[in-house]
């Protein structure tokens, strides 16, 4: 069963949260990890682990480099819970 | 009974505590005067699952995710969980001092470490394989995380450090606060210790070397030092932080003054990885090195906060050697083992005990030793038993005794303000 990109937000929002103290409705689509919701690298490969968990995908590492925005990471789950 | 300079003088001007008689210093000082037991038998599986034959502990009063945020519950082992509430307590406590970062310090130990995380980081890796790992486990789990943490939160950048004794870790960080601000190295330092270690791995380590209590029909009984039934210590947690600063530093900004850390005595015993030598000879240095530290004698002493953890062998090599350090004048020591109520926090029960002993001399209160029904006949020392003594007026001067597996021994002397 695929999550929708909605749900995937969602779900992504609540590990964020979980990780940064920042409400879930900060977390939106258009937002950047780094610049935005000021998550450092350590930060970011937890909320990966945590995400690669919850959705059953796998994300490489050399892909989270590429995953700038909240919206980035959505559509790299969706697509690769696809694949 | 001055030594150092005035100008390096240190004194204590905060405190804090999150211990099993309560959430704050305070609360915890209010419940060791009133002889409270912090021990209760554990709610969990550990006993059945694992075959641990201790099933009691004295665990914290109050859970550290009451007071702190859910991400920094997240990513800081219970060890410096505990540290950061006692931490910020202290701070408040002594006014949120305006110090430069490059003067201030932070130093704070514990025995073990980060035990939870690495355990449950073992357990994940072997459950789940590496990709499940979290990348905060190596800051979690290292030991001067504790220390990290403090500095990270009052911006401490006079140096932060993470002295590892086993039990006699908190009052060495203390030790190593004082000596900071002797050495000109800071005017404001953090200091003490904390411990997490309520979990089977180390229960059943601890009662594997035959040292815990197996008293699981009576946890509040169990901690009993100097009784003559005592079989053991019983484990505990938690943390506690005091607040150093020169005594022209406090004065400059009108803080209030508990009292002094007027010496600071080390050694260690070369004798054997976990048993006192039999002689005292590194506990009687280390006491001795304490009050010479201070420019006082044994005369002055008239409180000490025994480490005594409740073993049979322990509480009466420490009284044996008070009273080879004193000699008679010891017949005017007032000694107060208060493990019998916190139980044990190694790594944190050095600060916690200096915490005590700090409150002893500011209210001349010398806090009771609880569960002492049939005094050991060996016992060397007149004990504080089940409420508190009132300490003279005037000048007096105090000890806490600390001393760790691999025989580290540290005293601190404490003096009134």
């Amino acid at each position: 069963m695929a999550y929708t990109s909605q749900e995937i937000l969602e779900g992504l929002a609540e590990i964020v949260a979980e990780e940064t103290g920042l409400p879930t409705d900060a977390v939106v689509s258009e937002k950047s990890f780094t610049d935005d919701l000021d998550i450092d690298s350590l930060s970011m490969m937890t909320i990966v682990t945590h995400a690669e968990d919850k959705f059953g995908v796998r994300i490489p590492d050399d892909e989270v480099k590429n995953l700038t925005t909240v919206g980035d990471a959505v559509s790299y789950i969706e697509g690769a819970q696809a694949a | 009974m001055t030594a150092a300079p005035a100008s390096r003088d240190v004194v204590v001007t905060g405190l804090g505590a999150t211990t099993p008689l309560g959430g704050d210093a305070p609360s915890t000082w209010a419940a060791a005067l009133a002889g409270e037991s912090g021990a209760r038998t554990l709610d969990n599986d550990w006993s059945e699952k694992y075959g641990i034959p201790v099933t009691f502990a004295a665990t914290l009063k109050v859970s550290p995710d009451q007071v702190l945020s859910r991400p920094e519950t997240k990513r800081m082992d219970p060890s410096t969980q505990y540290a950061m509430v006692a931490a910020r307590e202290a701070w408040q406590d002594a006014g949120a001092p305006e110090v430069d970062g490059e003067r201030l310090g932070a130093v704070v130990s514990s025995g073990i470490g980060g035990i939870w995380t690495t355990l449950d980081g073992w357990d994940t890796l072997k459950e789940r394989g590496a990709r499940r790992m979290l990348p905060m486990t190596v800051p979690m789990l290292m030991p001067n995380s504790p220390a990290a943490y403090v500095s990270l939160e009052f911006g401490a950048k006079a140096g932060a450090h993470a002295l590892v004794s086993a039990c006699a870790s908190g009052a060495e960080a203390i030790g190593y606060g004082v000596d900071m601000i002797r050495a000109g190295r800071a005017d404001v330092v953090v200091c003490g210790g904390t411990e997490a270690t309520i979990h089977p791995m180390p229960i059943a380590a601890f009662a594997a070397s035959r040292t815990l209590s197996l008293r699981n029909d009576d946890p509040q009984g169990a901690s009993r030092p100097y009784d003559v039934d005592r079989d053991g210590f019983v484990i505990g947690e938690g943390a506690a932080i005091v607040v150093l600063e020169t005594a022209e530093h406090a004065a400059a900004r009108g803080a209030r003054v508990y009292a002094k850390i007027a010496g600071v005595g080390l050694s260690s015993d070369a004798y054997h990885i976990t048993s006192p030598d039999p002689e005292g000879t590194g506990q009687v240095s280390a006491m001795r090195r304490a009050l010479e530290d201070a420019g006082v004698t044994s005369r002055d002493v008239v409180h000490v906060n025994a480490h005594a953890t409740s073993t049979k062998v322990g509480d009466l090599t420490e009284t044996a050697s008070i009273r080879t350090l004193m000699g008679g004048e010891a017949d005017h020591v007032r000694l107060s083992a208060t493990k019998s109520m916190t139980g044990h926090l190694l790594g944190g029960a050095g600060a916690l005990e200096t915490l005590f002993a700090v409150k002893a001399v500011a209210e001349r209160l010398a806090p009771p030793t609880i569960n002492v029904e049939n005094p050991d006949p060996e016992l060397q020392v007149p004990l504080v038993r089940d409420t508190p003594e009132k300490l003279p007026d005037g000048d007096i001067v105090a000890l806490n005794n600390s001393f760790g597996f691999g025989g580290h021994n540290v005293a601190l002397t404490i003096t009134n303000a």
